[in-house]
């Protein structure tokens, strides 16, 4: 079923929007921050409006209408990925926060952290445990928050960072595959969805031989649980990591999904109310997942909002997002090769590959190519988008990044590759 | 196009022919100064001489990958610095980074910033603020390490 996008425009306030002084706005930037429909706008205004109050904590009705719009985002959001409970899904400030959870229930573990579960077993997390001659294993595509939390991991317990490479076309080079990950291998971290060359990588295959060797595998799900239906039962990873504002969502909250039996052994990572079973004067115990991990007063409203973002995408269609946008991208790298002194960065044809496309346009620097396009309206990205080393793993100093969602037209990809042009005059290239 | 204001032909000038450009010997002082947003970079060498006292800057090298902005508020850095007191330079730097901050509203002193008042205009796109501010950033930098190097030392 096609996408009415001209209806669907509609549920988007902000697109009526002029900018710089009467273009109107073409917004190729959802890679950076998804635009909002009015129902998640409502949602979070209308839960401040008739259902405030914190969660969990009293037993007046207003208490129970809040508990009921957080805990039943935690459901929607389960069955969003297709987790097996709502247990499994622990509601974070962010994908970064989502990852660095994981990384610090790593290296808490390594530093003896006993983790008394509500079951009263000190966890024995033995494959939590990570130091001198253990490996985390990452790649070099990764957005500085699927890499940094990783460096600083191993700077703490003085395991080793290695990582995949890059070919030149944008693929994760699997050749070196069985040196890579190895018994010494403790978790491999990879993206799914490239925020730069739009690359779907190959999750599974690396996640089956991750788990032949005992080792966990984290899968950065940022830019893909957007914009296709993915199910956490076929990904092939241990945890999966995405984040609300990416996904017509508010900012402010994030999801980690894990499962069950990992939570359970994994030492908490922010102490505080909420995440507690009993406390005394010196030590405490936890409550199960997936509180054990929300640690005081939650984005409640935040998750009114993912949980109305969540049906929204439904409502329309995640298959139907996911064909509009492959035929957004097809056009668009077919209008942009065609630009005389445009680079794509990454794969050029659509085949596992999203709707984010970078590129480079000989001497026009990113900062300038984006310039004039935001004089046109245009709304793209300048820089190395949080992917420093992918940059220079492909020599390159810096890019240009347009990414579409399911608010976009064909119309604006011509503008875009118009602009472009236009860009290219004005400083003189062609 | 309001970015007329932005891109003034001489900054456009500059970009396409920057002056001063290239890394040379001697130098008393060499950084590297990086814009994290975007990977903009440049390597810059100073050269100070002293005279009467007062050290004067001599020559400014530089090495620079970045957008026509940060190109060129280089170049244009270097032809107001070069041949004058450190401390006049200094001033010069002070009036073009308030310049920057100005959000638009002060009027730039063409007589102290003579080509560098075609940037008044950055001020007004604060994302580009940075890249104006990368050379005079750096030059900074490398004259203040020239200047501890060569303290109490005639050169």
């Amino acid at each position: 079923m096609t996408l009415d996008v001209a209806r669907i425009r509609k549920d988007f306030p902000i697109l009526e929007r002029q900018v710089r002084g009467g273009q109107t706005l073409i917004y190729l930037d959802s890679a950076n921050t998804s635009q909002k429909p009015r129902q998640v706008i409502d949602a979070i205004s209308g839960f401040y409006e008739r259902h405030n109050a914190n969660i969990h904590r009293a037993t007046h009705e207003l208490s129970e209408e809040a508990t009921a719009a957080y805990e039943g985002a935690r459901v929607k959001l389960a069955s969003f990925v297709g987790a097996r409970s709502a247990a499994e899904i622990v509601f974070t400030k962010n994908v970064s926060e989502a990852i660095n959870l994981v990384a610090y229930a790593l290296g808490n573990a390594s530093s003896g952290a006993p983790a008394h579960d509500s079951a009263g077993s000190a966890g024995s997390a033995g494959r939590f445990r990570l130091g001198p001659g253990d490996e985390i294993v990452v790649t070099e595509m990764e957005h500085h928050s699927d890499l940094v939390p990783w460096q600083l991991l191993c700077q703490r317990t003085g395991a080793t960072l290695r990582w995949f490479s890059v070919t030149p076309e944008g693929r994760l080079d699997l050749s070196n595959l069985d040196d890579l990950i190895t018994e010494r291998t403790k978790l491999v971290a990879l993206v799914h969805q490239s925020n730069v060359l739009g690359t779907i990588n190959p999750v599974k295959l690396i996640a089956d031989r991750a788990h032949a060797v005992g080792a966990l595998v984290l899968a950065d799900a940022a830019q893909s649980v957007p914009h296709m239906p993915v199910s956490v039962q076929d990904l092939g990873a241990d945890f999966v990591g995405f984040t609300g504002h990416k996904m017509c969502g508010p900012t402010g909250i994030g999801v980690l999904w894990a499962r069950r039996e990992l939570l359970d052994e994994m030492p908490p990572f922010l102490g505080g109310g909420e995440m507690i079973e009993t406390v005394w004067m010196d030590h405490s115990t936890f409550a199960a997942p997936p509180h054990k991990f929300e640690a005081g007063t939650m984005p409640i409203a935040e998750a009114a909002g993912l949980a109305a973002a969540a049906d929204y995408l439904n409502e329309i269609g995640r298959e139907s997002i996911h064909a509009h946008e492959q035929a957004l991208l097809a056009d668009a790298l077919a209008q942009l090769t065609d630009i005389a002194g445009l680079r794509i960065l990454g794969p050029t044809e659509p085949a596992d590959r999203g709707a984010a496309i970078s590129f480079e346009v000989d001497g026009v620097h990113p900062h300038d190519v984006s310039q004039v396009l935001d004089e046109l309206g245009i709304a793209v990205r300048a820089g190395h988008h949080c992917a420093w080393p992918l940059h220079r793993a492909l020599g390159v100093q810096a890019s240009t990044r347009a990414s579409f969602y399911l608010y976009n037209t064909h119309e604006e990809v011509t503008a875009l590759a118009d602009g472009i042009r236009q860009a290219q005059k004005f400083f003189g290239v062609i | 196009m309001q970015i007329q204001s932005l891109y003034q032909e001489i900054i456009l000038d500059h970009y396409r022919n920057p002056h001063h450009k290239g890394l040379r010997e001697p130098f008393d002082a060499e950084v590297h100064h990086v814009n994290p947003t975007c990977g903009d970079e440049v390597t810059m060498r100073v050269a100070l001489k002293d005279v009467d006292g007062d050290p004067v800057v001599t020559d400014v090298s530089y090495d620079a990958l970045g957008c026509s902005i940060s190109q060129a508020s280089a170049s244009v850095m270097s032809d107001l610095v070069i041949g004058k007191p450190v401390s006049e330079a200094m001033r010069i730097s002070r009036e073009f980074l308030d310049l920057m901050q100005s959000k638009g509203k002060t009027e730039p002193d063409e007589d102290t910033l003579e080509d560098a008042v075609a940037f008044a205009g950055v001020a007004k796109y604060p994302a580009r603020i940075k890249c104006a501010l990368l050379g005079w950033m750096a030059w900074k930098d490398a004259t203040g390490r020239a200047l501890d190097e060569t303290t109490g030392q005639a050169s």
